[in-house]
């Protein structure tokens, strides 16, 4: 059980704390991505990768752990993804996770934030975790809102956009990168902290590592396992490129510079 | 008889236990994985120090600690030993993963791999494996000492002797050409212990730098100029009678043996060098206009991208085949010295013209891509000479088609 206000104090005397990282496989950050003829979706077929925030949350997990042996008890990657999601768990357990719960939908099916949050309190709820460290997007849909529902489903504190994370007593301290500086803020355990991009930088897994990921347990649920639908709310409508950058216009002055300026109407 | 067939057909399926049938670029999950991750260092910490490498002509520790970091410097070897307990095809493609970025880097992590701790996991009895593995994988380099000044090519005729004592050996002679020499701790040295027995006589030792390993002369090459090449002398080197690698006599044996190997290796380091080369030029040739469009849109270029590319895939092919039929326990001699012959060539060839296609560009050492070409040349000449891999491949023919 996620524990709830009133069981607080004893979670918050407990030395060691079970880490949650949810993970998402996206098409990899390096591709270029190009939009299927049909204009309702992207080209599908390229290298994919972990989500680099949710990568930094992984790191961050096994930092933590680094940091002080006896603070984390374990880390749990989980996602929710076609069969192929199992390599991006894969590389989790890789760069250090434990185990990995891997809930498998359909290729083609793009699970929305509320669905992804959904699953996730269904977990929480099964097993116990203490801290949820996720990315504050994935670079695909960049919705920036499965931490945030989750931590409305599970009525207890988040801390968007990380660039700093301490835990002790209980309690974390998370640093956030907000317009205009840095915003400290603390709060009791459990806790939903989604990660930005300054917080680490994460490591690659090394080749012992990979080898021991794979005897590491990997559990698999169907869609039709959870006591809930997965069902979209939302239909893509279209999908298109960025509009092409037209060309720019050389000027020989300054004073072209303003002159051309004002004939366009921008000062 | 269709039953037999059938029959050989489902024990083969069953017997090939590495993999179903499928194709020559297919990995598994861990290759890939392994790959990607190869992938990141190379690109983040490699990258960055490699002109100042080969200018130097000195290879950086940061560098080496990142290969034994990554457990790079052990792949095939038990995890008791704390080598990552990988597999001969993860040894292939982090070094092409590797020579993409460095070829210099890349040689460093091969030798240490095919050619040291390989002989190290074939050929040491477990005391030897227990004291020099864990050395190996951890932070100390190898090298591998054949090559003479008299002696490179007819490896057999080499001169250094090992004269009995008491309760071991002493070394006399000169090695040249010794790849990761100024880095290296472990030196397997091949000496004779009795001439008048020939080839017969040679054997291989397990030499720590303490023991008075002297490095001569550091050469200054051409290509892979951050890997260290040395002469080394043996001036009454004594080493005991547990240092000998295997039995004596059995020098040469271990040197065809693990050589055979080693040149699969090699043809990797030159198809990652190949398509580094590429991949630094063609992009290039995309943004450069002349007569008002991209370079590369003119099909003079056009062709010779599309004839280039498929050329480092028929190397790649070639080497990844080697090292599944390695892996599979099948006969691989013939294919790894085609592959190593075909994958030096065509590296010498794309460089050389990758170059070309960056013009002016191509030709200052800002870019790194004249870096690649200036690589290349070792591909044909260590590890068996183009001439050696070709002897080696006729042989199979006069083989298969004389008597006939």
């Amino acid at each position: 059980m996620f524990p709830t206000r009133a069981n607080l104090l004893r979670a918050s005397s407990r030395v060691d704390i079970n880490v949650l990282v949810p993970i998402k496989r996206c098409i990899d950050y390096a591709v270029k991505v190009r939009v299927n003829p049909d204009g309702k979706g992207v080209d599908n077929t390229v290298k994919h990768s972990m989500n680099p925030f949710d990568e930094i949350a992984v790191e961050e997990a096994i930092r933590l752990r680094e940091k002080n042996k006896d603070l984390v008890d374990s880390i749990t990657a989980i996602t929710v993804g076609p069969q192929k999601a199992q390599d991006t768990l894969r590389t989790a357990l890789a760069m250090g996770a434990d185990k990995a719960i891997h809930v498998q939908v359909g290729d083609q099916h793009n699970v929305e934030p509320l669905q992804v949050a959904k699953t996730l309190k269904h977990f929480i709820n099964r097993d116990k975790f203490e801290l949820v460290l996720m990315g504050k997007q994935a670079i695909d849909g960049d919705e920036n809102a499965t931490g945030q529902m989750l931590a409305g489903l599970l009525d207890c504190g988040q801390a968007t956009f990380a660039s700093s994370l301490q835990i002790a007593d209980g309690k974390a301290t998370v640093t956030r990168e907000i317009d205009g500086g840095l915003e400290t803020v603390q709060g009791n355990l459990p806790m939903i902290v989604t990660t930005d991009l300054r917080l680490n930088e994460p490591r690659y897994a090394s080749l012992p590592n990979i080898m021991k990921a794979k005897k590491k347990p990997i559990e698999s649920v169907k869609e039709t396992e959870l006591p809930f639908d997965l069902k979209n709310r939302l239909e893509t409508v279209k999908v298109a490129e960025p509009a092409q950058r037209t060309g720019g216009q050389k000027v020989d002055s300054v004073d072209d510079v303003v002159q051309k300026m004002k004939e366009k109407g921008l000062i | 008889m269709l039953n037999n067939i059938i029959r050989r057909g489902s024990y083969f399926i069953r017997s090939n236990k590495f993999r179903p049938f499928s194709s020559l670029s297919s990995l598994s999950a861990d290759e890939i994985m392994l790959q990607d991750s190869v992938r990141k260092l190379a690109q983040s910490a490699i990258s960055p120090k490699v002109r100042e490498m080969d200018e130097s002509e000195h290879m950086s520790n940061d560098v080496i600690s990142h290969l034994f970091n990554q457990g790079l410097m052990g792949i095939e070897v038990d995890s008791q030993f704390n080598g990552s307990e990988s597999s001969f095809m993860s040894v292939i493609l982090a070094i092409e993963e590797l020579a993409k970025v460095d070829p210099s880097v890349s040689v460093l992590c091969d030798v240490h791999n095919t050619l040291v701790c390989t002989v190290f996991n074939k050929y040491a009895t477990d005391p030897q494996k227990e004291l020099y593995l864990p050395q190996l994988t951890t932070d100390k380099i190898g090298s591998f000492c054949l090559s003479e000044p008299a002696s490179g090519s007819d490896a057999f005729a080499l001169q250094t002797k090992a004269t009995k004592t008491d309760n071991g050996y002493i070394l006399n002679g000169t090695k040249m050409w010794i790849t990761n020499a100024a880095e290296a701790q472990v030196f397997l040295v091949f000496a004779n212990v009795d001439p008048s027995l020939g080839y017969k006589g040679i054997t291989c030792f397990i030499v720590d730098k303490d023991q008075g390993v002297q490095i001569a002369k550091k050469e200054q090459k051409l290509g892979i100029r951050a890997s260290s090449t040395c002469v080394l002398n043996f001036d009454d080197v004594f080493v005991r009678d547990d240092q000998v690698m295997g039995q004596v006599g059995k020098g040469y044996k271990i040197a065809i043996d693990i050589l055979n190997e080693g040149r699969i290796g090699i043809a990797a380091q030159m198809i990652g060098l190949a398509q580094g080369a590429f991949a630094k030029a063609v992009p290039y040739t995309y943004q450069r206009k002349q007569f008002g469009k991209a370079v590369g849109e003119f099909q003079g270029m056009q062709f010779a991208f599309a004839d280039a590319h498929t050329q480092i895939e028929a190397a790649k092919l070639l080497t990844y085949n080697a090292a599944r039929l390695k892996e599979e326990g099948k006969p691989f001699t013939k294919e790894a010295a085609m592959a190593k012959y075909y994958a030096s060539r065509i590296a010498q060839a794309v460089s050389g013209d990758a170059i070309e296609w960056a013009g002016g560009v191509g030709f200052t050492r800002e870019t790194g891509i004249e870096k690649f070409w200036r690589d290349s040349k070792i591909g044909a000449i260590y590890e068996g000479t183009t001439n050696i891999q070709l002897a080696t491949i006729a042989k199979f023919i006069q083989r298969e088609y004389s008597d006939m």
